[in-house]
């Protein structure tokens, strides 16, 4: 036998008790949705997981509703103390029902357990534990004595990382005293469904948190909605321009987490082996599904055809396959929809002129996969090498220079990250100087800090998430 | 299996090194190697440590982890006695289950393979025909602070009493001070001492004391230079200094044989030692020399863990596969 093919390691399912009906979680209870309803399906095998409510645009406006009264009554008359209570307490709520969510996230989304488990849910309790801190410390959140909460947020978030994402939105806004009415993805509700439970146990004022699912047109209605003083968004860069559209000439203050197109820039004298797991992990971490993925991989032409070759041998070892299995490291893409674009972009990128290579692996009859996937002999000109893709597709590029590797990394619409690999202190922050991109990480790639600020140049958005930076979205000053 | 054609080690080295084999060009090779990054390293180690080996997969990892074992004493205590009595839980690990196979070979000092290769008696052979090699330290273990003299008469010696295997230590002192002509031409001189009468060699187990060399770059350094000094195996330790064997300095040196086979087209050996005491942490070894250097390199010539204590809590774990419940330690045999 091959050892390589480990035995099947489940995690198990039962852990979990999930109801076949979801309504919207308005004013600190569940109500059925006046809008009908939809499925939410697991990607890897396509089995329904349960029918969740579509919020109408009258439901809507009870939400925000709600969140207003909770803000005006309770939430911005309590001292940040309590408020830093209620936000330790849904940390240690999230951590206590960690393996619950994790197998929720993997079910739902359909990334592997591992990335779950490992990622994903400690940095939700971590992003809640983080903020808990500031909410009695606004004064030091460099807006000077006694700044105040907006209001009512209206908060819109994308199917990448539901919970995480969730957490990004909910913790900074709750810390700083503003209610929320928050719209989930309309493949990924199940998490924060499980998270309104969450709220519920943990005594939360009931209002200050609202959960509205539903598909585009239940976002607009949040973001529309003339109550609403805040709107904070992730998604894709048309999204986020109609956002920007519908919100100009109002008072509503806006931040925008959009696409990326980031570029690895590995040069000659990088710790080879750790570069080509930073690659891994740049680009098939998530299925390659991350707004910050280094979707293309800028290589010294001197190193690149070793580079090239060990990161193919990289990927053969890596496992495609059920989600739920611990020892699984590329789970399913989310939805046929972007499955579908993977292959259309992948489609192009044959067409163009780049030579394609796919790692040898046998996908499940049901569900929605793409094998991890290089392309090298990709020019700056062609469309791999500018549209995110936004799947396990990575795009090769080489340099010659530092100048050259500079210029072709801030070639792009997007800005939102960059990483940085060699030996060479000095040529670290050199280059990260130079790069346009809100996030420069150096001998590592796709690590996220909760105290770390995050956020775009151009096209990739604007405002930052996390840190003291994240928090001042949520704030005024008392001026 | 070792490399026999030592005329043609000095040869290759020469033309890699791009010249002889002195300080200097030693020095302009190994400090040209990629370097290693740290938290990547031990990142990428913490990653395969997660990874769930159960059921039929875990089955053949405890057997495969036995067959891997060099069966260790290094005491100054030790005796012809605690010797047989080692090899004896050698050649018959679980005295319940016939089953059960055998470790690759006993792992002793110098002066007691004598006693270690009567004990053995048939069962002295190669592990891939079902015997037990019998492993000495040699040169001076485990500090090395001895002539060059001694250490290649104390090699000599062993060789001569029947050793198989032949464990010896770097001068981590000329390595950190950056003789590394000196530790080469060492290496080379005992891998010479291993020669038997018979113009074969005992296997040459280079221990880079990993513990004492610190840097994941040094490490990385000593590996590449005890393979071109004509090393058949890499060491990671004595089991005298902590830290001994860590998975992230193991995954290294992996990654430093599968560069040397991709190189070469020869296999060398990986030998983690001191510090491996569950089978939980030797499945999470058996893991990484799969993904990193591949499958080929489960096997008595190609990989071996250096224990002592490791072989009773995988006889436990095989035994609570077979019946379904733990057993107290009474019920395996001290040695």
């Amino acid at each position: 036998m091959s050892f390589l093919e480990y035995a099947p390691a489940p995690e198990s399912r039962a852990i979990l008790s999930l109801k076949p009906e979801y309504g919207l979680f308005i004013d600190g209870e569940f109500h059925p949705g006046t809008g009908g309803t939809f499925e939410t399906i697991s990607p890897a095998d396509e089995s329904r997981i349960a029918t969740v409510a579509t919020a109408s645009d009258e439901d809507v406006d009870a939400a925000v509703t709600a969140a207003r009264r909770a803000f005006d009554k309770t939430w911005s008359k309590m001292s940040g103390r309590d408020r830093g209570k209620y936000l330790f307490r849904i940390a240690r709520l999230i951590q206590e029902r960690s393996r619950e969510l994790a197998v929720a996230e993997s079910l739902d989304n359909g990334k592997p357990i591992k990335e779950s488990r490992d990622v994903d849910i400690p940095l939700v309790a971590a992003w809640f534990f983080y903020y808990a801190g500031w909410a009695d410390k606004l004064d030091y959140a460099g807006l000077g004595p006694n700044p105040r909460a907006l209001g009512v947020a209206g908060q819109v978030i994308p199917w990448n990382f539901p919970l995480l994402m969730l957490a990004w939105k909910i913790a900074p806004a709750l810390a700083a005293g503003n209610t929320v009415v928050l719209k989930p993805a309309e493949t990924t509700p199940l998490t924060a469904l499980l998270f309104a439970e969450i709220l519920q146990q943990a005594d939360l004022p009931p209002g200050v948190v609202n959960i509205v699912t539903g598909a585009g047109a239940t976002g607009a209605a949040v973001v529309r909605h003339p109550d609403v003083d805040k709107v904070a968004f992730t998604g894709s860069t048309a999204v986020g321009r109609e956002i920007a559209k519908a919100v100009a000439g109002t008072d509503k203050k806006v931040t925008l987490e959009l696409g990326g197109k980031a570029a690895n820039i590995i040069f000659e004298d990088a710790p080879i082996d750790q570069a080509v797991d930073g690659i891994v992990t740049g680009i098939f971490f998530n299925q390659g599904q991350v707004c910050c993925a280094g979707s293309r991989l800028v290589v010294q032409e001197s190193i690149h055809d070793e580079v090239v070759e060990r990161l193919k041998a990289r990927l053969s070892t890596l496992r495609l396959g059920d989600p739920l299995d611990k020892n699984t490291d590329i789970g399913a893409i989310n939805s046929l929809e972007q499955l579908n674009r993977v292959r259309e972009l992948s489609r192009i990128g044959d067409e163009e002129g780049a030579e394609r290579w796919t790692a040898d692996c046998a996908i499940p009859d049901k569900g929605f996969w793409f094998a991890p996937t290089i392309f090298t002999n990709v020019q700056t000109s062609h469309r791999i090498a500018r549209d995110e893709i936004f799947g396990p597709v990575l795009s090769v590029l080489t340099f010659r220079t530092p100048d050259e590797a500079i210029a072709k990394a801030n070639n792009t619409p997007y800005g939102l990250s960059a990483g940085i690999w060699t030996e060479k202190g000095s040529r670290i922050l050199a280059v990260a100087d130079k790069l346009r991109a809100g996030v420069v990480w150096a001998n590592t790639f796709n690590r996220f800090d909760p105290s770390s600020p995050f956020g775009g140049y151009k096209e990739s958005g604007y405002g930052r998430e996390g840190g003291r930076h994240g928090l001042a979205a949520y704030l005024k000053g008392a001026a | 299996m070792s490399r026999t054609e030592l005329q043609t080690l000095p040869e290759r080295a020469v033309e890699l090194l791009g010249g002889e084999p002195d300080d200097t060009t030693l020095r302009r090779y190994l400090h040209g190697l990629p370097g290693v990054d740290a938290v990547g390293l031990e990142q990428r180690a913490a990653d395969l440590g997660t990874r769930s080996i159960k059921t039929t997969s875990k089955a053949w990892a405890l057997d495969k982890i036995i067959e891997l074992i060099d069966l260790t004493t290094l005491e100054g205590a030790d005796t012809p006695g605690k010797v047989r009595s080692l090899v004896a839980k050698a050649m018959n690990p679980d005295a319940s289950d016939p089953t059960c196979p055998r470790v690759a070979a006993v792992c002793v000092y110098g002066d007691m393979v004598p006693y270690a290769v009567e004990a053995l008696g048939d069962a002295h052979g190669d592990p891939d025909e079902g015997g037990i090699s019998v492993a000495a330290v040699a040169t001076a273990f485990p500090s090395g602070r001895a002539s060059l003299e001694v250490k290649l008469a104390d090699t000599a010696d062993a060789v001569a009493h029947g050793a198989d295997e032949i464990d010896m230590v770097i001068d981590r002192g000329a390595f950190l001070a950056g003789r590394y002509g000196q530790v080469y031409d060492q290496i080379a001189r005992v891998k010479q001492a291993c020669r038997r009468e018979d113009g074969s060699y005992a296997s040459l187990k280079v221990i880079l004391e990993t513990g004492e060399l610190k840097t994941y770059d040094n490490i990385k350094r000593a590996s590449w230079l005890a393979i071109l000094a004509g090393g058949d195996f890499i060491k990671t330790s004595t089991g005298k200094v902590q830290p001994a064997a860590t998975l992230p300095t193991t995954l290294l040196m992996l990654e430093v044989v599968r560069d040397w086979y991709r190189a070469t087209g020869e296999r060398i050996g990986v030998k983690p030692a001191g510090g491996i005491r569950t089978s939980k942490d030797a499945i999470k070894y058996l893991v990484t020399v799969a993904e990193i250097a591949g499958e080929e390199w489960l096997q008595p010539h190609l990989f071996r863990y250096g224990a002592s204590s490791l072989l009773n809590d995988v006889l436990r774990q095989r035994k609570k596969i077979a019946t379904g419940h733990y057993t107290g330690s009474d019920y395996v045999t001290i040695d």
